[in-house]
């Protein structure tokens, strides 16, 4: 999709800020990836250091908004490549904030491994199901981006309904922990803010995805029904 | 990948109906199987790279080119229910309703005054007092007369080149035509000047229909209600200007309406 243009200076301008945005993408991916894994088992540095990668994320954030309004400013873009820099300026929001949700994860995981294992709740396994799917989507959304791949966008939004579903399942499981032993109150409440991180994460998925949508075929399908995607073309 | 159509919002009267117009500079051909309406009261913009034929287009609408040896028109253009390409048309009449401004000011060499009474006296007969009236409402139609009311005397060659683009609109609108054609009317102006004559376009929109050629695509953007993308003498794509902008249909379009033309 990019490339050809009569200039090529312009090229190498959204060039650039998409390869960043894959960059930024690639970082949220790891700080996520790392953030369950320090869950998983409580490791303490890891933890700081997803903590640390955001403050780089965010700086990529500040720059990335700054060289689309560059370009807008220089370029004044038309067509599918307004379409693509206005969907980057949305795009980077959703992984800033993936960011700040594996953060909050990360931060959670020590303070529920400084309190030590609690009998009966494995907390790792009641998220396991929906943090998988979770990394998958997230994965798939940036690789969509990446290729611009409408229909793969499309099988995204519709993993969302999964993850949702699977985050309320959940929720029921922590709250007969809870009610059964009151011991497990701290770990299962630690366990729904990061379950709860996970599913936000597959909503900025959800999202990203979008906008993919509105890249490639230029139509708008935030808050639309499932069913309507499809018909909306006409 | 199926393309979104545009949502039919109402739309306004057809002033100007093209229909597989072809057009010969001898025997070359340079217009083929236009079709497109011109709306009433809304402004329709014609972009596409050099030669694509805009101009040519806009200087059928009022028969301009009836005055060069060897061009000729074929197919019909249905203005207020009449085909303006049949040998009967009264070409005069025709220009004082379809009026038409160029791309390089042409002030008379005479006063601002009689610049715009000039064409008026062709058409009409009017008394001393009705002209004075007709000169200052159509130079106040054009955003000219404040800077000007004090010097209607003044030779029309005397004005900065943005005034005496706004002396021709008022030139233009004075004998009262129904359509306005801009033959890129601000391509010889500065930035300050173009916006004043960008501003003067959405202003004149209420009393009159506007077809305009421009180089400036973000003059299309900006004040147009319909684009015309034309190239090698075809209309690509023809549709509402702001989903032109944002969403082409063709591909074509969107190569040249993002800079990836040639």
């Amino acid at each position: 999709m990019i490339g050809e243009h009569s200039s090529k200076q312009y090229d190498h301008e959204l060039e650039a800020i998409r390869s960043k945005v894959l960059l930024m993408g690639g970082m949220v991916e790891t700080q996520f990836e790392g953030a369950m894994e320090c869950f998983r088992v409580g490791d303490d540095e890891a933890a700081d250091r997803v903590m640390a990668d955001d403050h780089a994320v965010n700086q990529l954030e500040v720059s990335l908004d700054d060289a689309c309004s560059h370009l807008i400013v220089r370029r004044q873009p038309a067509a599918n490549d307004l379409r693509t820099v206005f969907a980057t300026i949305k795009v980077i929001t959703d992984l800033e904030r993936i960011g700040d949700e594996s953060s909050k994860i990360a931060r959670t995981s020590k303070s529920l491994h400084s309190r030590g294992a609690v009998n009966g709740l494995n907390h790792y396994d009641t998220v396991r199901t929906i943090a998988l799917a979770t990394t998958e989507m997230l994965h798939d959304a940036l690789d969509a981006f990446a290729r611009l791949d409408g229909k793969q966008a499309m099988a995204i939004i519709a993993q969302d309904a999964l993850i949702d579903h699977e985050f309320k399942t959940i929720l029921r499981n922590l709250i007969t922990f809870m009610m059964e032993d009151p011991r497990t109150i701290s770990s299962a409440l630690d366990t729904l803010w990061v379950a709860k991180a996970i599913e936000r994460i597959g909503d900025h998925a959800k999202n990203i995805a979008e906008y993919v949508i509105y890249v490639v075929e230029g139509r708008d399908i935030r808050h639309t029904k499932p069913a309507e995607p499809e018909k909306s073309a006409l | 990948m199926p393309t979104p159509i545009p949502t039919v919002t109402p739309r306004p009267a057809k002033t100007i109906e093209i229909s597989g117009l072809n057009f010969f500079y001898g025997k070359t051909q340079s217009l083929t199987n236009v079709n497109l309406d011109i709306h009433d009261k809304q402004v329709t913009a014609f972009i596409g790279p050099s030669g694509c034929g805009k101009s040519t287009l806009l200087r059928t609408l009022n028969r301009m080119y009836d005055l060069y040896p060897g061009q000729r028109a074929e197919g019909s253009i249905r203005y207020r229910g009449h085909n303006i390409l049949d040998a009967g048309q009264d070409v005069n009449m025709l220009r004082a309703k379809v009026g038409m401004v160029f791309q390089k000011p042409t002030p008379f060499p005479m006063s601002i005054y009689d610049n715009i009474a000039f064409g008026v006296r062709l058409y009409e007969n009017l008394s001393k007092g009705a002209m004075d009236e007709r000169v200052e409402w159509a130079l106040k139609k054009a955003a000219l007369w404040n800077e000007v009311k004090d010097k209607l005397a003044k030779s029309g060659l005397s004005l900065s080149g943005g005034q005496q683009q706004r002396l021709c609109i008022a030139r233009g609108v004075a004998v009262k035509p129904d359509v306005l054609l801009l033959d890129e009317p601000t391509s010889a102006l500065d930035p300050i000047s173009t916006a004043k004559v960008e501003e003067l376009i959405s202003e004149l929109k209420q009393d009159y229909t506007i077809a305009i050629v421009t180089h400036n695509m973000q003059q299309a953007a900006r004040c147009s209600d319909f684009t015309a993308y034309m190239y090698l003498g075809e209309v690509v794509e023809f549709g509402e200007t702001d989903q032109l902008f944002m969403n082409p249909a063709r591909k074509e379009t969107q190569d040249y309406i993002t800079g990836r033309f040639g």
